[in-house]
């Protein structure tokens, strides 16, 4: 079954001198549990693909269903609650609340949702023991590093129990070391409790964790390819 | 969370913040002070009218205070007094013969009101005596005393002891004049007050004036509690319906306006003020929503939805009105409150007030509704500086906002 299902994307930016065609018609089908790396040049319209079907930018044409829902004809107040009840986010530069503690960033997210408080922080404690920081439940995003915020953002990501996660550039602002922690916990959430993660990069290194890469070129894929080891549904 | 959250937000940058809530606790408590100030001046300025001048409640005939005429006495006032002195609520009763006519000196004359009194219900009624400061309160039984402020002795060149003339019409039409002896000199303060009003005992005006001897054509009378007017005024103009019964506000009707009239321009002025800081307020939290617009970007990119930015950012914009409004008004509260018991000395400037019969020595006086009312203008101003900044907040595009680096 298809989590996600794009039809004929495009998005066509208006500048002052130029239309540019940031992404000039893709189609992708994303089923549940894949872990999928979106590659390509800088300027190939990675970013721009990814915030239209998280549902944060507009598509000038095409549509995107999540889970049958075609997200793009949601009023913008539903697509709102939308995206904070089904798509999970992970950000480039962490985007963390600097005056939240670490504990708070995940449980702002579950408070929105309506959780009750007690539910709230047993399920934040177990995600923050899932990305490996169960001991830094009250540290401030400026006192931890860089990898940690970032595994910080991936909890809060997850506590929305969302249907995906949309990671633009999770490991760019990280070193070598945090990369692979950060790649090996994706991975083991994506293994383990079949959480669906669509990243984009330019690190080759990540790039060989990924299962399936959408490459793109142009605003267009150029080739999409599946390794051997996808897990058979 | 999104309380935490604001709260936190406030203190973000110390320095502005700071900066914000130090003006805001500044102008709260400059503007509580002032107001505290002047009610203070007019509490004492109604206070010392009706104790030396008013008090509580006064009976004439109709037509005296229609025209003042000799004739419109009451006849048995006398007795009126008597009778009234037993009421309940009564502290002093005061029958007076009220004239208007001239005293002359050898130099000049002016325009004053005669007062004839009996000075031991007089003082039972107003403060008059202790406000000789020379002289005496009437002495011996002597014919002819009488007792003027020192400003209208100024005026007429005359000192104690000093003979003045007074020259009336008396009950016949017929011009008559008497010469008084000067035993005593007042001061109210009240310039006005003092140059016009002469006082005289009441036998020897009506020998003057051939005016029966028990009558008279003002009851004053003081009430033990102020609260107690309204009750002592029904019950007076029932028992006397021949004549008008006035409470003081009815008496001196400025007096009650002064009241009113300086309890609104005292929260034009805190409005005023507010109006200042709302700007200052206004532009804190339009850097704050600018600083975050990527952080904004983010919460709405994850789910925040656009009525929980707008409470976000009002909330923080109350949070930081309300500080700087506690510590003004606490300030303002504390120091108010301080010069209640501690007078501030004006009397450098002592003349200009004295003429527009206010005390050189100001306590203030503060009303704890003030201090409610401002909190909830501080309240309202935050809430009317949060609404551009949040909209703004909210004008923001997730996808714009995350692309900034
Ligand atoms: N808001 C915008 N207005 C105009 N042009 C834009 C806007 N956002 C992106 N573009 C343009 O759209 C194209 C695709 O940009 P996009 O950011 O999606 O690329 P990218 O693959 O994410 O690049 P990078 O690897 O550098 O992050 C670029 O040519 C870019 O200049
Ligand atoms: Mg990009």
């Amino acid at each position: 079954m298809n989590v996600i299902e794009i039809k004929n994307l495009h998005k066509t930016y208006n500048t002052s001198q130029v239309a540019v065609k940031a992404v000039n018609g893709i189609d992708l089908s994303i089923s549940k549990g894949e872990f999928t790396a979106v590659v390509g040049p800088s300027g190939s319209g990675k970013t721009t693909f990814l915030n239209m079907v998280g549902g944060l930018d507009r598509p000038t044409s095409g549509e995107v269903f999540v889970d049958g829902v075609n997200i793009w004809e949601l009023s913008s107040r539903k697509l709102i609650d939308f995206r904070l009840r089904n798509i999970g986010f992970v950000f480039q530069s962490y985007n963390l609340i600097p005056v939240f503690t670490a504990k708070e960033n995940v449980e702002f997210i579950m408070q929105m949702q309506g959780w009750d408080a007690k539910k709230r922080f047993e399920r934040t404690k177990k995600l923050m023991d899932e990305v490996g920081l169960g001991d830094r439940l009250s540290s401030r995003p400026g006192k931890l590093s860089g990898g940690q915020q970032q595994r910080v953002a991936v909890a809060r990501a997850l506590a929305s129990k969302p249907k995906f996660i949309l990671a633009d550039e999770p490991t760019a602002n990280l070193d070598s070391h945090s990369t692979e922690n950060l790649l090996d916990i994706m991975e083991r959430l994506n293994m383990e409790e079949e959480i669906t993660f669509i990243f984009s990069t330019h690190d080759p290194r990540v790039m060989k964790k990924a299962r399936r890469i959408v490459t793109i070129e142009d605003g267009k894929i150029l080739s999409d390819e599946r390794k051997e080891a996808e897990v058979a549904h | 969370m999104i309380f935490i959250l604001s709260w936190r937000n406030v203190w973000r940058n110390k320095l502005r913040s700071g900066v914000m809530i130090t003006a805001m606790a500044l102008g709260i408590c400059a503007g509580i002070f002032s107001t505290a100030f002047y009610m203070g001046m007019a509490d004492q300025r109604i206070d010392k009218a009706i104790n030396t001048e008013i008090s509580h409640i006064q009976l004439h005939k109709p037509e005296f205070l229609r025209s003042n005429e000799i004739s419109a006495y009451i006849p048995d006032a006398e007795a009126t007094r008597a009778e009234i002195n037993d009421m309940e609520h009564v502290a002093g009763v005061s029958n007076r013969i009220v004239i208007n006519s001239m005293v002359a000196s050898a130099e000049t004359g002016a325009g004053v009101r005669i007062v004839g009194i009996d000075p031991q219900n007089e003082s039972a009624t107003t403060t008059l005596h202790e406000k000789v400061v020379e002289g005496q309160y009437f002495g011996a039984d002597r014919r002819n005393q009488i007792v003027i402020g020192q400003k209208l002795a100024e005026k007429l060149k005359v000192r104690l002891g000093s003979k003045v003339v007074i020259t009336l019409q008396d009950v016949g039409n017929n011009i008559t004049s008497g010469a008084f002896r000067i035993v005593g000199l007042f001061n109210t303060v009240n310039t006005m007050y003092d140059e016009s009003n002469v006082f005289v005992l009441r036998k020897d005006l009506i020998r003057l004036t051939n005016l029966p001897k028990h009558s008279g054509h003002e009851i004053a009378i003081l009430a033990k509690e102020i609260d107690d007017v309204e009750d002592l005024q029904k019950s007076l103009a029932g028992q006397f319906e021949g004549l008008t019964v006035r409470n003081w506000q009815e008496i001196s009707p400025e007096m009650n306006y002064l009241n009113e009239a300086m309890d609104l321009y005292m929260y034009i002025f805190i409005v005023i003020i507010l109006i200042a800081l709302l700007f200052g307020i206004i532009n804190t939290m339009l850097m704050a929503v600018l600083e975050r617009t990527k952080e904004i970007g983010m919460l709405m990119a994850v789910g925040m939805n656009k009525g929980r930015v707008f409470s976000m950012i009002m909330v923080e914009t109350i949070m930081l009105a309300l500080t700087g409004g506690v510590f003004g008004v606490a300030l303002g509260a504390f120091i108010s409150k301080y010069f209640e018991t501690h007078s501030i000395d004006l009397s450098l400037w002592g003349e200009v007030y004295a003429n527009l019969g206010y005390d050189p020595f100001v306590y203030t006086s503060l009303d704890w509704m003030l201090l409610v009312n401002v909190t909830l203008m501080v309240i309202g101003a935050g809430i009317i500086a949060s609404i551009y900044p949040a909209i703004k907040a909210l004008s923001n595009d997730p996808a714009d906002a995350l692309r900034i680096e």
